[in-house]
């Protein structure tokens, strides 16, 4: 400071200098002089606290800095585990994951996201609805996480975006395994499907569990097990650019796969049942009988599942979804049919047990049968009657007569009790999600359901099977196999494996009490609808290598859907009773239940046929314990 | 004691100055390792910052070399000329300040450049050498300290290139050459209280200049030092992450070519206006004090020869050009830390770009031209 009072002193010496008319005096080379040694103490000053300044930052706060750039480089990124695969009984692989490559996008990482969009839609093929989904998924996503525009990029569109990545910030191509189906419409209602994660589908689900991860089980088992298909998210520590380009990965925590499951399906049988159907719609379900498992599950048409993976356009959605033939519907679960005569050996057993009939007992069946003082006439499919019939018979030729009249004795309370026993009514318990329990009809049903007492006529109906009654291809094929264990069975289950750990059965459950002497009547009417001459299904007893039971159903197309418009043929096709059987085999010894159904197929013997044929390939060739034959030998 | 100190100093000045063969050709040969020893550090610091660009080491070292040429061609006018001639380079970077507001073209709202059969240049960069000539020679023709009427002229001056400048708009420029102007003024003697005036006129002018002279982006980066944190993504960004790669250094630096921020591309411009950054995380607070140690021994020779200027227009013009070349290192060091709002203004020398490398050579040649004078 002392320096700086200086200048005025020397300032009041040059005054007189100006006097002296001396130029570059002395006086001003002095002042001169001063006036650097300010400055250069200004120099000095600031160098000072520059140094100070950094001293601050690179000493003082170092701590601080460090922990702000190692935040800046590192990222903590998701890693999705590998999603389980879906095996059949003989290790055949059902679901698989394929790589992929795939278009993501971190948003932070750009400036301008539109025109980033805009110039990526120049260099490869984006679709509006593409960008629209892409601008949905970014509604829920972390800070930095990287959004996915497009899958299933081409080797030349890679190529293209290799080329341009530097002046793409934010944009990044990556390797990711996207779920296959390798038997496309085959097992696509069994399987179902994993696709885009959309709003709903994480509600009440653990959203961590998701992170890095962007599809989700939809459908089938992929939805039924999609906690245990999904497997435990991992993470990495990467360290990225300032345009989120990663770098290296700095370390890691291995994702949990998840775990493989083992069907009791069989894929080859399945692929039986779908040839054996020729092309029709319906459905065929066939279960082990000691198990329950599943060993063909076809809902035909089917679709291909694969188109859901990455997103399904909305020309082939719209195509499935307004088909008359219902691609998407599985019939197996969720198609409810009138169950129709299939249900007769069932309510024979409850008319045995409750001493409405013996085995002997004879009824009149002349084709026609009129409640009192009731004008209706409820006929027989057999316009001539069957003359006199006892159980044996009725069942056989499927006499609709004498379960009119004995039904009718018999009452309604008697039928429901036994109906939900085989299962009617009532959810199966298997391993999938959104089975329909269809209907078995009684009085309290009614009067809840409808509003409206039970009615005498109705009893009839429900005889038959139908009115009321509703069952599933599933159902039916419990019904099958619960009379062929004589009551006894497991639920129904797809899955007989978790990560190579067989499931635990649950203990079979006795769930028809009956005498042995009245199940061997049923059971002896069943085998009688096939190897006797008059059997409904006689048709199909030919050549075969063991015995079988079963019973034959032909379900009345109640309603057909009205005011669409297509030509009359179909219209006429459409109008046709549906076919059903149910069965199993051998049938001392069964370890084979099926159900069939064919839509509109009008003869119950075509459905009957069906089953032979998945019977016959399961006893005889694909079983793991394939039945010795007379002629095999 | 202080006047012996200083009259020691005058006659240091005047006496005991050998020539040898370097002084004959009007080159300092301290001067010229010194600032060589700086070229070297600022290619090795450029190759690192640039991610090992030949592209930009091929170019940067071609600079170097212009920068030199001129550097030695300078120093070899002689001081009577470059006293008589200081109007033209002045009234020529006048006139293209004003055409730069007409015909000027630039990026980013602000117009800069002139373009002249395809090649740009920036007029305000002849004025950062023009000004301190200009006022050396105006003020080193008058007795010392200059009367009112004298300081006045002067002021008018450097105003005049650094309002045109400071209207681009380019607020380091102007502050450069307003600096440089400066310096001749307060090397010449001005009164104490023309400054105390002027600083306090300058004061009151604050509220004006915010409220009409400054543009929005300017007054941002203001706001932004006070609070970088305010607008992480946006205007912050560049001061959080130049002062997380400095800070990050600590005493010793991650290395060369291991700085994090700056591989990593955090760091805003980091081989031009921010390589201090590079310079800081890499080579810690042991290679910033360095590096501040040189610049010091730099402007301390430039100081130390102004001194040996043979009349008053050398030493002002000499003391001038060393002290702005400090005001670049505090200017950019500073904003670059966090201390000061970011202006354009590169680190002398070390920051890649070939126009403020040939002003700042054409500068040490004029220095070395007056100051190592033939007697």
């Amino acid at each position: 400071m002392r320096l700086l009072h200086l200048p005025s002193s020397v300032s009041h010496l040059s005054e007189r200098a100006i006097n002296q008319e001396l130029k570059d005096s002395q006086r001003e080379q002095s002042l001169y002089v001063l006036r650097l040694l300010v400055a250069a103490a200004v120099v000095l000053g600031l160098a000072l606290a520059l140094g100070l300044r950094y001293y601050s930052l690179q000493i003082e706060s170092h701590q601080h800095y460090v922990a702000a750039s190692e935040e800046n480089r590192v990222h903590v990124r998701p890693v999705a585990p590998i999603r389980g695969l879906i095996y059949d009984r003989n290790g055949e692989l059902l679901a698989d994951n394929r790589p992929s490559f795939i278009l993501r996008i971190v948003v932070e990482r750009t400036d301008d996201l539109d025109g980033l969009l805009a110039q990526l839609r120049q260099m490869v093929d984006i679709s509006d609805q593409q960008v629209a989904q892409f601008k949905k998924r970014l509604q829920r996503r972390h800070p930095y996480e990287a959004i996915a525009l497009r899958y299933n990029l081409s080797e030349r569109e890679r190529g293209i975006l290799a080329v341009d990545a530097h002046r793409l910030p934010g944009v990044e191509v990556a390797a990711q395994v996207v779920r296959y189906y390798p038997q496309k419409e085959r097992l696509a209602h069994v399987l179902g499907y994993v696709s885009r994660i959309s709003e709903g589908d994480l509600r009440g689900r653990d959203e961590q569990r998701y992170r890095g991860t962007d599809v989700i089980g939809k459908r089938g088992l992929e939805y039924h097990y999609e906690d245990i298909l999904l497997g435990g998210v991992g993470s990495e520590n990467v360290e990225t650019n300032s345009r989120g380009r990663v770098m290296r990965v700095l370390e890691r925590n291995d994702p949990q796969p998840g775990k493989n499951l083992q069907l009791f399906l069989d894929s080859r049988l399945q692929q039986v049942a779908l040839d054996a159907l020729q092309g029709e719609r319906g459905s065929v379900v066939a279960l082990d009988t000691t198990t329950g498992g599943v060993l063909a599950m076809v809902s035909a048409p089917g679709y291909d599942s694969n188109l859901f993976v990455t997103g399904i356009s909305h020309k082939d959605y719209g195509e499935l979804r307004d088909s008359l033939d219902k691609p998407l519907l599985n019939r197996t679960l969720q198609g409810t049919y009138p169950p129709a005569s299939t249900v007769k050996p069932a309510y024979g057993l409850a008319m045995l047990k409750s001493g409405v009939a013996t085995a002997n007992t004879e009824v009149w069946a002349p084709g026609h049968f009129r409640l009192p003082n009731i004008d209706h006439e409820y006929r027989c499919w057999e316009r001539r009657g069957h003359g006199h019939v006892n159980m044996r018979s009725a069942i056989q030729q499927s006499c609709d007569i004498y379960f009119y009249k004995l039904a009718y004795q018999m009452g309604i309370d008697q039928m429901a009790p036994m109906g939900r026993s085989v299962g009617l009514g009532q959810p199966t318990g298997i391993d999938m999600s959104g089975e329909k329990v269809g209907v078995m009809p009684s009085r309290e049903w009614k009067q809840g359901a409808r509003g409206v007492s039970w009615y005498h006529g109705d009893t009839i109906n429900a005889s038959i099977g139908q009115g009321f009654t509703a069952a599933t291809p599933l159902q039916l094929a419990v019904m099958a196999m619960r009379l062929a264990n004589r009551g006894e069975s497991r639920p129904p289950k797809l899955v007989q494996s978790v990560g190579g750990e067989p499931i635990d059965l649950e203990p079979p459950m006795q769930h028809i009490v009956a005498d042995s002497a009245h199940w061997d009547v049923v059971q002896g009417a069943m085998e009688s609808v096939i190897h006797t001459l008059k059997g409904t299904a006689n048709a199909v007893a030919k050549g075969l290598q063991y015995r079988m039971a079963g019973k034959t159903g032909t379900a009345q197309v109640v309603s057909i859907a009205q005011g669409e418009k297509y030509d009359a043929e179909i219209l006429t096709k459409r109008t046709l009773p549906h076919a059903l059987f149910i069965g199993y085999a051998p049938a001392d010894d069964p370890k084979i239940a099926v159900a069939v159904i064919i839509e509109n197929g009008e003869k119950s013997s075509r459905s009957a046929k069906v089953a032979r044929q998945v019977m016959d390939a399961w006893l005889l060739e694909y079983s793991d314990q394939p039945l010795v034959t007379d002629d095999g030998q | 004691m202080q006047n012996d100190f200083v009259r020691h100093l005058r006659q240091h000045s005047t006496g005991m100055y050998r020539k040898n063969r370097w002084q004959k050709l009007h080159l300092d040969m301290p001067l010229i390792l010194l600032l060589m020893l700086l070229c070297g550090i600022g290619l090795m610091v450029l190759y690192s910052a640039s991610e090992q660009s030949q592209h930009y080491l091929k170019r940067q070292m071609v600079f170097y070399a212009v920068g030199f040429v001129v550097m030695l061609v300078t120093a070899q006018l002689s001081p009577r000329l470059l006293a008589r001639w200081a109007l033209l380079p002045y009234a020529i970077g006048l006139l293209l300040l004003v055409a730069v507001l007409f015909f000027g073209v630039g990026a980013k709202g602000a117009q800069r450049w002139l373009e002249l059969g395809g090649f740009r240049f920036q007029p305000s960069e002849i004025m950062k050498v023009a000004v301190p000539l200009m006022l050396a020679s105006y003020l080193g023709q008058r007795h010392l300290p200059p009367t009112l009427r004298y300081v006045l002229a002067a002021l008018l001056m450097m105003v005049l290139p650094a309002l045109l400048v400071g209207l681009q708009p380019d607020l380091g420029t102007a502050l450069l050459i307003f600096a440089s102007g400066f310096f001749v003024l307060f090397l010449a003697g001005l009164h104490k209280r023309y400054m105390l005036g002027a600083g306090l006129l300058a004061m009151a002018a604050i509220p004006l200049f915010w409220l009409f002279l400054l543009h929005d982006y300017q007054k941002q980066r203001i706001l932004t030092l006070l609070d970088p944190q305010a607008d992480r993504l946006g205007s912050g960004w560049n001061i959080i992450q130049s002062t997380t790669a400095i800070g990050s250094g600590g005493w010793q630096g991650k290395g060369w070519m291991q700085g994090t921020q700056s591989q990593l591309d955090f760091l805003p411009e980091p081989h031009t206006d921010f390589i201090i950054a590079v310079f800081s995380e890499e080579f810690g607070l042991a290679g910033v004090l360095s590096l501040l140690g040189l610049y010091l021994l730099i402007v301390g020779r430039c100081l130390f020869l102004a001194l040996r200027a043979s009349n008053m227009f050398g030493r002002l013009l000499a003391g001038s050009i060393a002290l702005t070349f400090f005001v670049y290192v505090v200017v950019n060091m500073g904003m670059v830390s966090g201390v000061l709002p970011v202006v354009g203004v590169p680190l002398p020398l070390v920051s890649y770009g070939g126009t403020s490398i040939v002003t700042l050579m054409l500068g040490f040649g004029m220095l070395m031209a007056v100051c190592v004078d033939k007697r």
